[in-house]
């Protein structure tokens, strides 16, 4: 008898294994989580097969990504899952085009084409599969099949972005908390996927004809299945029996190693794992050295607590605040002398209002006659929306109340870090006045939650997990760059033995990592932000976070009793603050209970942004607007139209380029909306015109513009505003213009003379040679490339002249008339720009406003890729200037990093020039991904805090959750004129 | 004790300071730097290069940098760093060298990042000086002159000699550690070397590279079992440098595989050339083309010697410049050469041409010009030569090692079976 033959496939998240006879029949499967200990798990599983199968020899076969380094230790076979996955394909059908393998934290696509197989797996910055899926349900406060089961009977899908994990995270919380439903947003969380494999993996292939589907996600949920099969517009589609374990069936059939019996697998496993026990990676110390030092710990942080009082001892006034946080609820009720009479803490699991209802509706019941409301304030992700579902007197930035509850502490509070469920808020104080505010950006909030999602999908509770940590002996080294990266390192670090308590260490100190290094940046803490620090938020309740801060950074910080609490204390302090002679209008235990919720979405058609509004209606009449950008979309009448705008105005100049309806063209010629264009416009329209050519755009920029592109996207990597040009190239080609233009210009305008040089940024610069190496399936013919510069006439007139031959005849003479006419008027509207950028600055001095200059690249005007920023900046009644209106009137000097890109140079200028000016300031906003401002958003931030100017920075991509800009924002215009913005 | 001199906001590096400073010199090719520091030795400078290899070191440089900034600039802080805290040395007798390509890459800015580092960390008293060929910032202590540019120019050769020669000789070797102790032994000897004072020491060089060529065919070998060649490019430093690359030689070499490492000089010539370009396209000095065309041409001069004496030898040698430039051709221009540029996919041109179609292309993660000239050019690499095998690797702080071995294990796994098809 022939032999059996073993494979085994040990996932991210799953162990897998698969017996066949010598006629290919699966005698023995099972398909298990492996969840934290891979070792053990494979112990288990062999003896199960032992049982099953004696003592017989057998060929065994590895595979998958944590099995690799175990079967080179017990030198058995491995075979690459990808080549596992294709053989067991070929084995069962031959005529398969595609096929799509989802795994636990692995996305694959295969390409077939004759013998040829091309296959794909994700970069290391795409996290967001099975794991993902699990990551996603537990907001949803269910599973995987939970999930499904929601997506069946979706409505309306949103846009979720779907690069990471991360990204999606802060899409889907607003949403969540915005009380979208949970089965829209399930389907949302498919279609993200969906669009994440498109657009990560398939690099110009498109996904077609006979499609195979495989790996765990995909066989279980059907939904996701179908979000396949609608968005690529599948006919025939290929699901495997067995599709769950298909890849070890794979790993089955090539088995081709010596023979072995369960039993020496087994063996050289246990000595596997003995060696990697005391051989871990990278070791950090231990949090504690001792039970004793863990005692001492506690005392000492005993101290920071604020006193209650039971309801019943208390008589007299009540002040109430509220913070509705991302991921957290909380409320605490304060009495004259600051003790506290009620409070409350809870995860939100879905809609904050109906959380919110219940919290108040249990502290009516504790309280009695005697105690009066006076004032109640909301603050968090939610202010608004609390504030009005239950007419609250008022709400505060959170920032502002975690200062005044950090204050009650200790009033010489130096420095201010709360780590909640998913944001992270930092700030200085000085003289009083907040004078530095850090928020993590979108990629690095992987901060409690995180943590939380992790001990759950490892088996156990938040509050176990965290004093595993504190027993840890060697914590793991898990890196401090984002969730994906860290998703990695748990898994290298389990498939090396690492016990759970070490990883819980591993992710405390990878916690205060990020915050310290990622966040704060701060190599010196004391140094920088003094030695008052008051550490607060949900996260830090976790002890091994604080002592790895405290180890950390140095010094003792304190940590009071209610560090979850800290924005609702606040907002509390601040209620009792501005209270006033009357009541307090918040609805009473009557109102709470006749009230009624329910939601509405919509999507707002007043501009091009189109938001997607979600409509909360409270006790069938009241409404609020949540989602808008701006006051258009809130149905608020009071107009903002008057005020500078700079982003709309250059956006619509650009725009008013156009060629003239009633002119007589010799030839059409296609020109994308894209990168720099959005500055050269000026000078290529005119141009063109001038020899009698007719210019066309591209559409303007929208999410369903991108996704016309996404497939041909080489790089996943690469800042939105590139990938947003795969789709008006396509947009171009649908307009069939007589040939489309998008030139090469490394070199940019010179226009300073200080500056060391004046590059583009590279891929401002090589763009088009990306689209003609990627977008091979349009007619590259018409296609036009050059090289060229703006900054040398003889050059450029040379080069135009060979290019255009064979669409236009033009001569030399003509050429120098129409560069000189492009030239000309695109001198004229940088021009206009400086006067308009004058007169907002007039404009706000006239009118006592608030300037904000939102200093980026030309492309940011783009509304799609800023998200409607610059509106919503407006209707904060605050004038929005560009950097490129205002870099002309700095002081010029040259700056100490290397000054050689000209919009970086213009950055510079504009935030010297900022430096002068009073009610200004200046906020950067930086495409994610973009590695030129990892060196400007430095520079800049140095050359403001030279001029006791505070620094912003917003971080863009595709995701356009604009929560946290809002808080950053409003923060920010808290410390221009402090209390106008309050209420 | 020297005295410190600000100028044009920098710390300059003066006469005395040649005397009394070692200047630190971070890895980045192994087999090329050992030879820049004998040069620089050979020329009164206290050259010591930093051979800490322990990835820990990026720590050092994650705090005293911006965390966006690519792995290449926080491991070469994060190397310095260390050195000046940990190793003992007077941190007031030490300066550092860094090479600064002056394009519109970020790398070019590696210096002021440098320094940021240094005044935050605490050593604002350490000066940096800055090897470049564009003429950025005048040392008086450290001056490029014509013997030590020679010196440099011989290093180069060197090292690209050796690690050719090594590449084709070790995953073949007879006996165990036997190219390894040959390479460590002609180490050694090359000290000696660059003490030789001449300018015009074509003849010894000559001399040389013949005498080390021998030695690596005298080795033991058995190549009746060819491996499949896997060519490693990519962005310079985490092409070159172990500490970059997570040691990818070694690791490809233990997964079977017989590693070619375009050479070094080509991205030299490469960036002469660029400088050329941009002269003819968008304006410039006449002088300094002639210049930078006759360099190049002398050393190409010098590096056919070499290739002829390879190939004689039974050695496989690089392709001439001027043949690597024109593969560029029908794939990207030539005007794209900001960072690797065009070289980089030249390169993997010429790699699947001549018998590696298996590549490794390395990046630092959110490398902006490898999205243009590397990954970007994949697609279009793969539909002219369907047989090219191409793997993308992203090298970051804290990126899972598990993760890259993985997508090169499929790579591997993909070339050996295309081998034993052919």
């Amino acid at each position: 008898m022939e032999s059996l033959r073993v494979g085994i496939d040990i996932g991210s998240t799953t162990i897998k294994v698969v017996v066949l006879d010598h006629k290919n029949h699966i005698v023995y499967k099972s398909y298990d989580r492996h969840l934290s200990s891979v070792s053990k798990s494979l112990k288990r599983l062999l003896e199960r097969l032992q049982a099953q199968l004696g003592n017989q020899k057998m060929k065994v076969n590895f595979t998958g990504s944590a099995g690799l380094r175990l079967a080179k230790y017990i030198g058995a076979q491995f075979t690459q899952e990808v080549i596992s996955a294709t053989s067991a394909l070929r084995h069962y059908v031959d005529d398969i085009d595609v096929c799509v393998e989802l795994g636990g934290e692995d996305a694959k696509i295969m390409f077939f084409d004759g013998v040829n197989v091309e296959q794909r797996m994700n970069g290391t910055c795409a996290g967001g599969t099975g794991a993902f899926i699990d990551q996603m349900a537990s907001l949803l406060d269910t599973d995987a099949a939970g999930v499904n089961e929601l997506a069946k009977d979706y409505e309306k899908l949103y846009d979720i972005a779907s690069r990471c994990g991360v990204f999606a995270k802060t899409d889907i919380q607003p949403l969540l908390n915005q009380g979208a439903s949970k089965k829209d947003i399930a389907a949302s969380i498919f279609q993200a996927i969906v669009n994440q494999t498109i657009g990560g993996l398939s690099q110009g292939r498109r996904i077609q004809g006979r499609v195979a589907f495989l790996g765990g996600p995909l066989t279980f949920s059907s939904e996701l299945r179908k979000r396949f099969i609608e968005s690529l517009k599948l006919e025939n589609v290929f699901m495997p029996e067995n599709g769950e374990v298909f890849v070890a069936i794979g790993a089955a059939l090539e088995a081709d190693g010596d023979l072995m019996s369960v039993q020496d697998v087994s063996d050289k496993i246990a000595a596997y794992r003995k060696q990697y026990k005391d051989n871990l990676r990278k070791k950090l110390n231990p949090l504690f050295e001792s039970d004793a030092s863990y005692e001492a710990f506690k005392v000492r942080h005993h101290n920071a607590r604020v006193e209650y009082v039971e309801p019943n001892d208390y008589t007299g006034n009540a002040y109430l605040g509220i913070d509705a946080g991302s991921t957290t609820t909380k409320m605490v009720l304060l009495t004259d002398d600051d003790r506290i009479l009620f409070d409350y803490y809870e995860h939100n699991r879905g809609n904050p209002v109906d959380l919110v209802r219940q919290a108040l509706q249990m502290m009516y019941k504790q309280l009695h006659q005697g105690i009066t409301i006076r004032h109640a304030f909301s603050t968090g992700y939610g202010e608004a929306l609390i504030k009005h579902a239950f007419t609250l007197d008022g709400g505060e930035v959170e920032t502002i109340c975690h200062y005044e509850a950090a204050k009650y502490f200790n009033k010489d509070v130096s420095f201010v870090i709360d780590i909640g469920g998913q944001d992270m808020k930092c700030f200085k104080v000085s003289n009083g006045v907040i004078s530095s505010i850090v928020l993590n950006e979108a990629c690095s909030s992987g901060c409690g939650s995180f943590i939380e999602t992790f001990a759950e999908s490892l088996g156990h509770k938040i509050e176990a997990f965290a004093n595993m940590a504190v027993k840890a002996k060697q914590p793991v080294d898990l890196g401090s760059r984002c969730t994906v990266f860290m998703n990695s390192s748990v898994k290298q670090a389990q498939s090396e033995a690492a016990s759970s308590k070490d990883i819980s260490a591993g992710l405390a100190i990878s916690v205060v990592k990020n915050a310290l290094y990622k966040v704060i940046r701060a190599h010196d803490v004391t140094a920088e932000y003094g030695t008052d620090i008051i550490v607060q938020g949900g996260t830090f309740k976790n002890d091994a976070v604080l002592r790895a801060f405290e180890l950390e950074t140095g010094i003792e910080v304190t940590r009071p009793a209610i560090a979850g609490l800290m924005g609702a204390f606040g907002a509390a302090l601040i209620a009792k603050a501005s209270a006033k002679e009357e009541c307090s209008s918040i609805l009473d235990a009557k109102g709470l209970d006749d009230f009624t919720y329910s939601t509405k979405r919509a999507t707002c058609r007043l501009c091009h942004n189109l938001c997607a509004l979600t409509i909360n209606i409270f006790n069938d009449n009241q409404r609020y607007i949540s989602g808008n950008r701006c006051e258009k979309g809130a149905g608020i009448t009071q107009s903002y139209e008057d005020i500078p705008n700079l982003y709309l105005y250059k956006y619509d100049k650009i725009l008013s380029y156009q060629s003239s309806p009633t002119k007589t063209y010799k030839k059409t010629v296609g020109i994308p909306l894209v990168l720099n264009m959005y500055e050269n416009i000026p000078f290529w329209q005119p141009f063109f015109d001038a020899l009698g050519v007719k210019v066309i755009y591209s559409e303007r920029s929208s999410k369903k513009l991108y996704e016309k592109g996404q497939d041909s996207i080489p790089s996943d990597t690469i800042c939105y505003p590139a990938k947003l040009v795969h789709g008006h190239i396509e947009s171009l080609y649908d307009q069939s213009p007589d040939f489309i233009f998008y030139p090469n210009i490394p070199f940019n305008f010179h226009e300073k003379d200080y500056a060391d040089n004046h590059y583009n940024c590279p891929i401002v610069a090589h763009y088009p040679e990306v689209i003609e190496a990627n977008m091979d399936h349009l007619e590259l013919d018409k296609f036009m490339q050059p090289y060229i510069t703006l900054g040398d006439e003889t050059k450029f007139i040379t080069k135009l002249l060979t290019m255009l031959k064979g669409v236009l005849s033009v001569t030399k003479r003509e050429l120098k008339y129409a560069f000189n006419k492009g030239m000309k008027a695109y001198l004229d509207f940088r021009e206009t720009v400086q006067k308009e950028g004058e007169r907002a600055l007039v404009y706000a001095q006239e009118h006592n406003l608030n300037t904000i200059v939102l200093a980026g690249r030309p492309y940011h005007i783009d509304p799609e890729i800023n998200h409607g920023i610059p509106k919503m900046i407006r209707s904060l009644n605050v004038v929005v200037v560009s950097e490129d209106a205002l870099n002309h009137l700095a002081n010029q000097n040259s700056v100490r990093v290397l000054n050689q890109w000209t919009y970086h140079t213009r950055l510079y200028d504009v935030a010297r020039y900022v430096g002068t000016l009073d009610n200004v300031n200046l906020v950067q906003l930086v495409s994610f991904g973009c590695g030129l401002d990892a060196i400007t958003t430095d520079e800049v931030k140095e050359i403001l805090e030279k001029n006791n100017k505070l620094y912003t920075q917003l971080k863009i991509d595709e995701i356009s959750n604009l929560g946290a800009v809002n808080i950053r924002l409003r923060s920010l215009l808290s410390t221009m004129k402090a209390g106008v913005h309050r209420g | 004790m020297a005295e410190l001199v600000q100028q044009e906001n920098r710390l300059i590096f003066t006469e005395e300071m040649k005397k009394e400073y070692t200047i630190l010199v971070p890895q980045m090719a192994p087999y090329h730097f050992n030879f820049f520091v004998s040069a620089f030795a050979s020329e009164g400078y206290n050259a010591e290069l930093l051979r800490t290899d322990d990835y820990d070191l990026i720590h050092e440089g994650m705090k005293y940098s911006h965390n966006d900034i690519c792995v290449p600039a926080m491991l070469v802080i994060g190397q310095f760093i260390d050195a000046i805290k940990k190793r003992g040395i007077d941190a007031k007798k030490v300066a550092l060298i860094i090479t600064q390509t002056g394009g519109g890459c970020r790398a070019s800015n590696y210096i002021a990042l440098l320094r940021k580092a240094l005044e935050k960390s605490g050593y604002p008293y350490v000066p940096v000086i800055s090897l470049n060929a564009s003429g950025f910032e005048k040392n008086p202590g450290f001056k490029v002159t014509p013997r030590l540019l020679h010196k440099l120019h011989d290093a180069m050769l060197f090292g690209d000699l050796l690690m050719t020669l090594v590449n084709q000789t070790r995953p073949y070797e007879r006996y165990e550690g036997d190219t390894k102790r040959l390479l460590l032994e002609i180490n050694d000897e090359m000290k000696a070397y660059f003490n030789h004072a001449s300018l015009f020491s074509w003849r010894r060089q000559k001399r040389k590279s013949k005498d080390i060529i021998e030695r690596f065919k005298a080795l033991e070998t058995d190549k009746t079992e060819l491996k499949p060649k896997v060519g490693i490019v990519g962005e310079i430093y985490v092409k070159y440098s172990p500490l970059g690359n997570n040691h990818l030689e070694e690791t490809l070499e233990k997964e079977g595989c017989e590693v070619v490492t375009p050479p070094l000089y080509d991205f030299f010539l490469y960036s002469f050339d660029s400088g050329i370009y941009d002269i003819v396209e968008y304006g410039g000095s006449w002088k300094k083309k002639q210049v930078l065309k006759l360099a190049i041409w002398y050393v190409e001069v010098r590096r056919n010697k070499l290739r002829k004496m390879l190939k004689n030898a039974g050695f496989e040698a690089s392709v001439p410049y001027k043949k690597i430039k024109a593969m560029a051709n029908g794939f990207i221009s030539h005007g794209a050469h900001t960072g690797e540029g065009w070289l980089l996919t030249a390169e993997m041109v010429d790699l699947i041409e001549h018998g590696a179609p298996n590549i490794v292309c390395t990046q630092p993660f959110g490398c902006l010009p490898n999205h243009i000239a590397g990954k970007g050019m994949i697609k279009k690499l793969k539909k002219h030569y369907p047989k090219s095998n191409i793997v993308a690797i992203d090298y970051d702080t804290s990126a899972s090692k598990i993760n890259q071995l993985n997508r090169i294990n499929l790579m591997v796994s993909n070339a050996k079976r295309q081998q034993m098809k052919d």
